[in-house]
C-alpha cells in the first residue's frame, strides 16, 4: 500500500502540467546527443516561451524517432545520414530538400544544419602523417605495411570498412578490432598506425591526430541537424527562431569536439557543458546524490506498479492454465516467448502504442515480470495432492469456493515464491525503462554509459542492486502474513 | 442401506473390480478387506460417484449414483480416509466444519455443532485450534471423523480410518468408532486389511482378492467354511503364532 502512495505523489507534478506549454526534448544516449539536447533545452527555457521537459538518453533511433512521431516528444538532435538510412530508409536521399519532403507528410520539420558533421574519419598521429606523407585517404594506398585497428561496427558495416576498401583499394598488413576509447590508446601508444574515428570525438580536441580527408566523398555525410514536430514551429514562432539562430551553423566539427570532450574526458555535467557554450549563468550542478531520492521513487513507482498489475493478471492466467490444460500450454508458451524478446526490444515496440515515459515502460514490464507468476500459479494448481481435491468436491466445495478456500491457500507458498522472483527481477530490468524514459535508476545508468563514467553508472547499479536485497527482504515478511500459520507450521515440522 | 450390484469398473484394459455386488443394511457395519490392489478403495470411490462404473449400478438409501445424482449422494455420505486428509492450512475446527461452511450455516449453529463433536470425537477443546501440522495421528484422525460426521450424514464410508495409527492409539479409536457407529445407528462401508479390524467391527464381511468377491459373510462363516484356501491363508497370516498367543 506503501506503493500506492507512492504512486499518488510522483502522479502529482505531471498533474499540474497543463498551465504553460511544453517542449519535451529528447536525446539518444550517447555523449553529443546528450550536449545538443541539452543546448536545446536551455535555450528553450530561456526563451521562456515554454516550460522544458527532458527526455534524455532515449535507446537510439528507433525509439526516438517512434517517440518523435507519436508526439511524445517534440525535438531532437538527429544526423542526415541517420535521417535517410534509419528513419526514410533510402540511402539515395542526401539533400536536406529531399529530407524536408519525405518527413512533412509526417508533420516534422528538419532544421538547418548545425555545422558540424559526424561521420566516420581514419585518423593517425601527427608523426605517422608527416613520415608518410599522408592528408588524404587515398595517401594510403600502397602503405601495406601499416595496421589499422577498427571498430566493431566499423569493420561490419557496408559504409565502414568493407565499402572503403573497395573503393580506395586499401591493404593493411593487419586489421585488428578494437573499441573506440581504446583505439585512441593504441594509437597514442604507437602500437597501431590507423584507427577509425567519429569526426566529432572528444579526444580528438586533446589528441595529436590528423584526420585523413576524405578525397573519393565515401563517408557519408553525418550533419547534425534538428528534427522537431511542426507544432513547436507554428505553436513557438520565437522559441524555434531562438533555437535556429543560436546553433544553425554555430557548431562547427572542432568546437562539437570540444564540448565532447569537456562532458566525456573532464566529466563536467552536460548542463554545466552547454551553460558554459551558450554563455552567461552557469547551469546548477546536480549531484547524484540529489537525484537519488526522486530516482528511488520513480523506481519504486515501475516496479510496485508492474508487480501489482502483473500479479492480478498473471494469478488468473495461472489459475486458467491449471484449469484448461491445453490452453494452459499455449498460455504458458505465450508468455514464454514475450521473455525472449530483447527488453529493448519490447520497450521500443510500446512506443508506437503508448509513447515514451513511464506508461510503455510500465506496460513492459509487466509483460516481463508475467512469466514467474503464471508459471508458478499453474505450477502450485497442478502439484496440489488429489486426495485432498478430491476430499473437497465429496465435502460439497464447488469450483469457485474450492479456489478460494482450497487450492489458492495450499499453494500459495509457490505462488508467493513466483511474485518474489519477479518482484527482483523487475527492479533490474526496470533500470532498462531510462532508454524510453521511463525514468528510475536506469537514467544514471544510461548516462554513465554515454560518458563512460563508471562512477555514474555505479551511482544508478548500486541502488538498484541494494533495492534488489530490500525487496527480497520485504517478501521474507510478506511470506509470514500471506501465508496460511498451518503451511508454515507444517514447513517447520518438516525441518525438524 | 448401500448396494452394489455386479459392478465392474476398468482402469484402461484392466479391471479393477470385477461383477462385485454387495449390500449394507441400514445402521449396520460392512466390512471390505482385502490385500493392497485389491480393489476395496474403489470400491469406495464408486459409491461416492467419483467414479463411474462401467457395468453394473451402484445406489445409497435407495437412489442410483449417477453423475447427475453424485451432489445429492454425497451430501448423505461422510468419507474418512487414512490419515485424514486435512487441509493444513486450516485449524482443526475449520477442517471439521468446512462442510458446514461450505453450505452456508450460521456461525452459532456451527460453534454448537463444533462443541458436539468434539464430545462425540474425545477431542480436547484446546486442540480446536491447532492447525495439522501440530496434532498427533490420533488426534488427526479424530478431526478426520468429526468432519465426516459434521452434517450428520446417515451413511459413513471409512478408508482405513486407523491405518497410519500406533497400535494403542489405534486400539483406543477402533473402541470408541464402535461405540459412535452403534450410538449413531449409521451404515458404515469400512475398507482394511486388517483382519483383526474386520473381526472387531463387521458383523458382515466382504473379502475381495483383485477387484473380485472371494467370499462375504460373518467372520465365522469366513474362518469355518472358507470358500477358497485364499480365505484361510489370508485370515491365518496375521494371526498371532502359537507360541507368542500363549504368552497373551
Amino acid at each position: 500500500m506503501g506503493l500506492l502512495a507512492v504512486s499518488l505523489a510522483l502522479a502529482a507534478p505531471a498533474a499540474r502540467a497543463a498551465d504553460a506549454p511544453v517542449v519535451r526534448v529528447g536525446s539518444k544516449s550517447f555523449t553529443e546527443s546528450y550536449v545538443l539536447a541539452e543546448l536545446v533545452a536551455q535555450i528553450v527555457e530561456r526563451t521562456g516561451e515554454a516550460r522544458v521537459e527532458r527526455r534524455f538518453g532515449l535507446g537510439g533511433t528507433g525509439i526516438v524517432y517512434a517517440a518523435l512521431a507519436s508526439g511524445a516528444i517534440d525535438v531532437y538532435p538527429e544526423y542526415t545520414g541517420t535521417i535517410a538510412r534509419a528513419i526514410l530508409k533510402d540511402p539515395a536521399v542526401t539533400t536536406l530538400a529531399a529530407m524536408r519532403a519525405g518527413l512533412t507528410p509526417a508533420g516534422i520539420v528538419v532544421g538547418e544544419p548545425l555545422g558540424f558533421d559526424n561521420t566516420y574519419a581514419l585518423a593517425v598521429t601527427r608523426p605517422t602523417a608527416a613520415r608518410e606523407r599522408l592528408r588524404a585517404i587515398s595517401d594510403l594506398r600502397g602503405r601495406g605495411r601499416l595496421t589499422a585497428a577498427f571498430d566493431a561496427g566499423f569493420l561490419d558495416r557496408d559504409d565502414g570498412w568493407p565499402g572503403l576498401r573497395r573503393v580506395y583499394g586499401l591493404e593493411f598488413r593487419d586489421v585488428r578490432i578494437m573499441e573506440h576509447a581504446l583505439a585512441y590508446r593504441a594509437l597514442a601508444a604507437g602500437s597501431v598506425d590507423v584507427i577509425d574515428v567519429f569526426s566529432t570525438d572528444g579526444q580528438l580536441a586533446r589528441e595529436d591526430v590528423v584526420l585523413l580527408d576524405d578525397d573519393r566523398r565515401f563517408f557519408p555525410d553525418y550533419a547534425a541537424v534538428l528534427l522537431a514536430r511542426e507544432g513547436v514551429r507554428q505553436r513557438l514562432p520565437r522559441t524555434w527562431a531562438a533555437l535556429e539562430g543560436q546553433l544553425a551553423g554555430r557548431l562547427d566539427n572542432a568546437t562539437m569536439a570540444r564540448l565532447n570532450a569537456e562532458a566525456d574526458l573532464d566529466g563536467r555535467p552536460f548542463a554545466a557543458v552547454a551553460a558554459s557554450f551558450l554563455g552567461g549563468g552557469g547551469a546548477a550542478m546536480v549531484s547524484h546524490a540529489r537525484e537519488l531520492p526522486a530516482l528511488t521513487l520513480q523506481h519504486l513507482f515501475l516496479v510496485g506498479v508492474s508487480l501489482v498489475v502483473a500479479t492480478a493478471l498473471g494469478v488468473p492466467l495461472g489459475v486458467l492454465a491449471a484449469r484448461r490444460r491445453r490452453l494452459g500450454q499455449l498460455e504458458l508458451m505465450g508468455v514464454g516467448v514475450l521473455q525472449t524478446i530483447p527488453a529493448l526490444a519490447l520497450l521500443a515496440f510500446m512506443i508506437p502504442l503508448f509513447g515514451i515515459g513511464r506508461l510503455p515502460a510500465l506496460v513492459a514490464l509487466c509483460l516481463y515480470a508475467l512469466l514467474p507468476i503464471v508459471r508458478n500459479t499453474y505450477a502450485g494448481l497442478v502439484s496440489l495432492d488429489p486426495q485432498l481435491l478430491e476430499m473437497a468436491t465429496v465435502l460439497g466445495l464447488d469450483g469457485t469456493r474450492r479456489l478460494a478456500w482450497i487450492e489458492l491457500p495450499l499453494a500459495s507458498v509457490t505462488i508467493l515464491a513466483g511474485i518474489k522472483t519477479s518482484a527482483v527481477v523487475t527492479v533490474g530490468t526496470a533500470t532498462l525503462a531510462a532508454f524510453i524514459g521511463g525514468g528510475g535508476y536506469g537514467t544514471l545508468i544510461v548516462t554513465g554509459l554515454a560518458l563512460n563514467d563508471a562512477r555514474t553508472i555505479l551511482a544508478g547499479a548500486v541502488p538498484a542492486a541494494l533495492l534488489a536485497l530490500v525487496v527480497h527482504a520485504l517478501f521474507e515478511v510478506l511470506d509470514r502474513l500471506a501465508v496460511p500459520r498451518g503451511l508454515r507450521a507444517r514447513a517447520a515440522a518438516a525441518a525438524r | 442401506m448401500i448396494a452394489l450390484t455386479r459392478v465392474t469398473k476398468r482402469f484402461g484394459d484392466r479391471p479393477v473390480v470385477e461383477r462385485v455386488s454387495l449390500v449394507v443394511e441400514a445402521g449396520t457395519t460392512h466390512v471390505l478387506l482385502g490385500g493392497s490392489g485389491s480393489g476395496k478403495s474403489t470400491l469406495l470411490r464408486l459409491v461416492l460417484g467419483l467414479l463411474t462404473p462401467d457395468e453394473g449400478e451402484v445406489s445409497v438409501d435407495g437412489v442410483r449414483v449417477t453423475p447427475a445424482s453424485r451432489g445429492d449422494v454425497q451430501r448423505r455420505i461422510g468419507y474418512v480416509v487414512q490419515e485424514g486428509a486435512l487441509y493444513p492450512h486450516l485449524t482443526a475446527a475449520d477442517n471439521a466444519m468446512l462442510p458446514a461452511r461450505a453450505r452456508g450455516w450460521p456461525a452459532a449453529r456451527m460453534a454448537e455443532r463444533l462443541a458436539a463433536l468434539a464430545r462425540l470425537a474425545d477431542l480436547d477443546r484446546p486442540l480446536l485450534e491447532r492447525y495439522p501440522a501440530e496434532l498427533s495421528g490420533g488426534q488427526r484422525q479424530r478431526v478426520g471423523l468429526m468432519r465426516a460426521l459434521a452434517l450428520d450424514p446417515p451413511v459413513l464410508l471409512l478408508d482405513e480410518p486407523l491405518g497410519a495409527l500406533d497400535p494403542l492409539t489405534r486400539a483406543e479409536l477402533q473402541g470408541q468408532l464402535l461405540a459412535i457407529f452403534r450410538e449413531l445407528g449409521k451404515t458404515v462401508l469400512l475398507v482394511t486389511h486388517d483382519v483383526r479390524e474386520a473381526f472387531v467391527f463387521g458383523r458382515a464381511i466382504t473379502l475381495l482378492d483383485q477387484g473380485r468377491v472371494v467370499q462375504q459373510g460373518t467372520f465365522a462363516d469366513l474362518a469355518r467354511r472358507p470358500a477358497t484356501p485364499l480365505v484361510t491363508a489370508f485370515l491365518r497370516a496375521q494371526a498371532a503364532p502359537p507360541e507368542m498367543a500363549a504368552y497373551l
